[in-house]
């Protein structure tokens, strides 16, 4: 039995539909990532995890037990906020302590539990300050070990690591995940970050809009995108909008601006005339200063970004596309600005979209 | 701009504060004065300062004020704390814009209006009620209740606007249930408002004369009715060395308020 069971859950905030109608469960010991651009309903699904809001409609279960309309106080799970929320008015082992004096623990055992998540999160140096003598990155292990002193059945993080900077956050990042490989609990975490939802999570929820539009692993989310939305959200893609037509032996996608309909590996249940996608990855884009066999493009080269060990050739077709073709730096160097080239790629990496 | 100290600008500060502290600064002297003549200087002593001690008038008057003060203040702590959340919290209920402009209504109102319009309620609810049996300490207290409420209730308010309130479903996500928020989380967040309300209502409720002459009966005389008493006969030097221990005191409980005030306000600051 799933950990978190979310069914047809939604939520109004008078005309805007922040949740809408989403189905999900999360299993025991899952590191689960909640993915979508601003305003899509994350937080507002966390929260009625949490127990802050009430679904419209739906119901939740935790480990079993319906808790639609239990209240955030009674529910077994610990939220870790956004801003922290850490309580100025107590030290850093009172924050930590605070669940555990409410659930009425004896003070040798409390003291012992706050140490040990002190120490988890190598804050133990720390125990006297006040929150506001800490830095953002402290404040974020604190709020962590107050989230899981109580040690929920189920953790959820409100964008953990949006408040730290860049190279801090990798580092958290790793550390959050050896965190939760060693207590084994869930987590649920939301992040706008799709480096952060592929780089952690066991399985990622990718949000639109209120609604789920797809759930899968990274691995799944970023070569199977379901709908034109994920592949454009979740890293970055070459997309070909077009009808679909018959071609020789196989459905083709006709593209306005393309003099040739470009093939696909049959996918039969594609209606002909339909309007669809095509996806290609940046990095299974290939130029040649000649014309390949079989699907072929032909562009100009418009620029290079170096960003370290790879190049994103970024150029423009004769149809008016712009594209982007990822490569390792030093294949990059054979390009220049203004070149002509030939884009190609393998029919099995273009993935078909409805739209 | 230039900083530079003009003279004019030298004569308008002397001038302004001048003009404020003047009075209150020849009232502190003069109660250092030898001589028995208010207007007279005959040097320095501390005789009237031994006399205010043996005086018993003022003595009760004095505990009588101080016990006022301190269950007055008390009383509008809880009042204005209670007036302050509903305010601030209670978004749906529909009276509220009104009920928070009523609430400012007796830091404008005249004292003198206050003072009757309690005195006429007082008077009615012995009639109807038999409560309360008589005028005195209690009804004094109530009356600066009533207005030393208002000030806790503004000064609640203010502060629990820019109180976070992330930090109450924190709590609430940690377990605690409501009332644990606000006994652990709300009202230590508040704290400064709640002391710096407090000290005003008491500071208030220890200058008032006017109100109190209302609604106060013989046997309780607080210290302004004494001194306005005493002074209607004539003026001694004794009521200059009260009037002094007075202003100390105030005065220490004012800076005392405010820089409570100002630390917190520093504090979030910082922390922000
Ligand atoms: N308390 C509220 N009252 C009214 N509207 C709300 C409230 N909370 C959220 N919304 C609306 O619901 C929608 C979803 O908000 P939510 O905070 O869940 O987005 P999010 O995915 O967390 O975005 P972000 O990445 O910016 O944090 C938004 O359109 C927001 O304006
Ligand atoms: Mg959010």
């Amino acid at each position: 039995m799933a950990l978190l069971e979310i069914s047809g859950v939604s939520k109004n905030f008078g005309a805007v539909s922040a949740v809408d109608r989403v189905s999900l469960s999360v299993e025991q010991g899952e590191l689960f990532a909640l993915l979508g651009p601003s305003g899509c309903g994350k937080t507002t699904l966390l929260r009625l995890i949490a127990g802050f809001e009430r679904p419209d409609r739906g119901r939740i279960a935790i480990d079993g037990g319906d808790v639609t309309d239990v209240p955030p106080y009674r529910r077994p799970v610990n939220m870790m906020f956004q801003s922290y929320a850490l309580f100025p008015h107590l030290d850093v082992v009172g924050n930590v302590a605070f669940g555990l004096k409410q659930e009425g623990m004896a003070r040798g055992r409390r003291e012992a539990r706050v140490a040990e998540m002190l120490a988890l999160v190598q804050m133990s140096d720390y125990a006297r300050r006040r929150p506001h003598e800490l830095s953002g990155g402290q404040k974020q292990r604190v709020a962590l070990a107050r989230a899981l002193a109580k040690m929920p059945k189920l953790l959820l993080l409100d964008e953990p690591l949006a408040a730290l900077d860049r190279k801090l956050r990798e580092e958290t990042r790793l550390e959050l995940i050896g965190i939760q490989e060693r207590v084994g609990t869930s987590f649920v975490f939301v992040t706008h970050d799709q480096e952060e939802a592929l780089g952690m999570a066991s399985r990622i929820a990718v949000m639109d809009k209120g609604r789920v539009a797809q759930i899968g692993s990274a691995a799944e989310i970023y070569e199977r995108p379901r709908s034109r939305f994920v592949a454009d959200f979740v890293g970055a893609v070459n997309l070909f909008d077009g009808v679909l037509a018959a071609g020789f032996n196989a459905v083709a996608l006709k593209v306005p601006g393309l003099e040739a309909p470009i093939a696909l590996l049959a996918e039969a249940e594609l209606p002909e005339g339909g309007e669809a996608a095509l996806a290609v990855r940046p990095e299974k884009l290939r130029l040649s200063p000649g014309r390949p066999e079989g699907i072929a493009i032909a562009a100009t080269v418009e620029g290079i970004n170096y960003q370290g060990g790879v190049s994103v050739v970024h150029l423009v077709a004769a149809s008016g596309h712009a594209l982007k073709a990822q490569m390792a730096s030093a294949a990059a160097t054979s390009f220049e600005r203004g070149m002509p080239v030939w884009a190609s790629w393998d029919p099995a990496d273009g993935v078909v979209l409805a739209r | 701009m230039s900083r530079r100290i003009t003279a004019f600008r030298a004569a308008a500060l002397t001038l302004g504060f001048g003009f404020l502290y003047l009075p209150i600064a020849l009232l502190v002297a003069y109660s250092f004065n030898a001589s028995r003549l208010v207007a007279v200087w005959g040097g320095w002593s501390l005789h009237w300062y031994g006399a205010l001690a043996g005086d018993d008038k003022f003595k009760d008057a004095a505990l009588n004020s101080l016990k006022i003060g301190v269950m007055a203040a008390s009383l509008a702590l809880v009042l204005g704390t209670c007036a302050g959340f509903v305010i601030e919290r209670f978004t749906r209920f529909r009276g509220r814009l009104v009920f928070s402009f009523m609430l400012m209504a007796p830091l404008v109102v005249p004292e003198v209006i206050l003072g009757l319009s309690l005195l006429l309620l007082f008077v009615a609810s012995q009639a109807w009620l038999g409560w309360p049996p008589g005028r005195g300490i209690m009804t004094v207290t109530i009356a600066h209740a009533t207005f030393g409420s208002c000030f806790v209730a503004v000064l609640v308010r203010a502060q629990l606007a820019g109180f976070d309130r992330i930090l109450e479903e924190a709590a609430l996500d940690l377990g605690a249930r409501p009332l644990s928020v606000l006994w652990r989380v709300t009202l230590p967040g508040i704290r400064p408002a709640l002391v710096s309300g407090w000290l005003l209502a008491f500071t208030l409720s220890l200058d008032d004369l006017v109100v109190a002459s209302f609604v106060s009966g013989p046997s309780a005389t607080t210290l302004p009715m004494a001194v306005y008493s005493s002074v209607r006969i004539g003026v001694t030097p004794e009521i200059n060395a009260l009037a002094t221990v007075f202003l100390g005191a105030v005065i220490v409980l004012v800076a005392l308020a405010f820089s409570l005030i100002a630390r917190q306000e520093r504090r979030r600051l910082a922390a922000g």
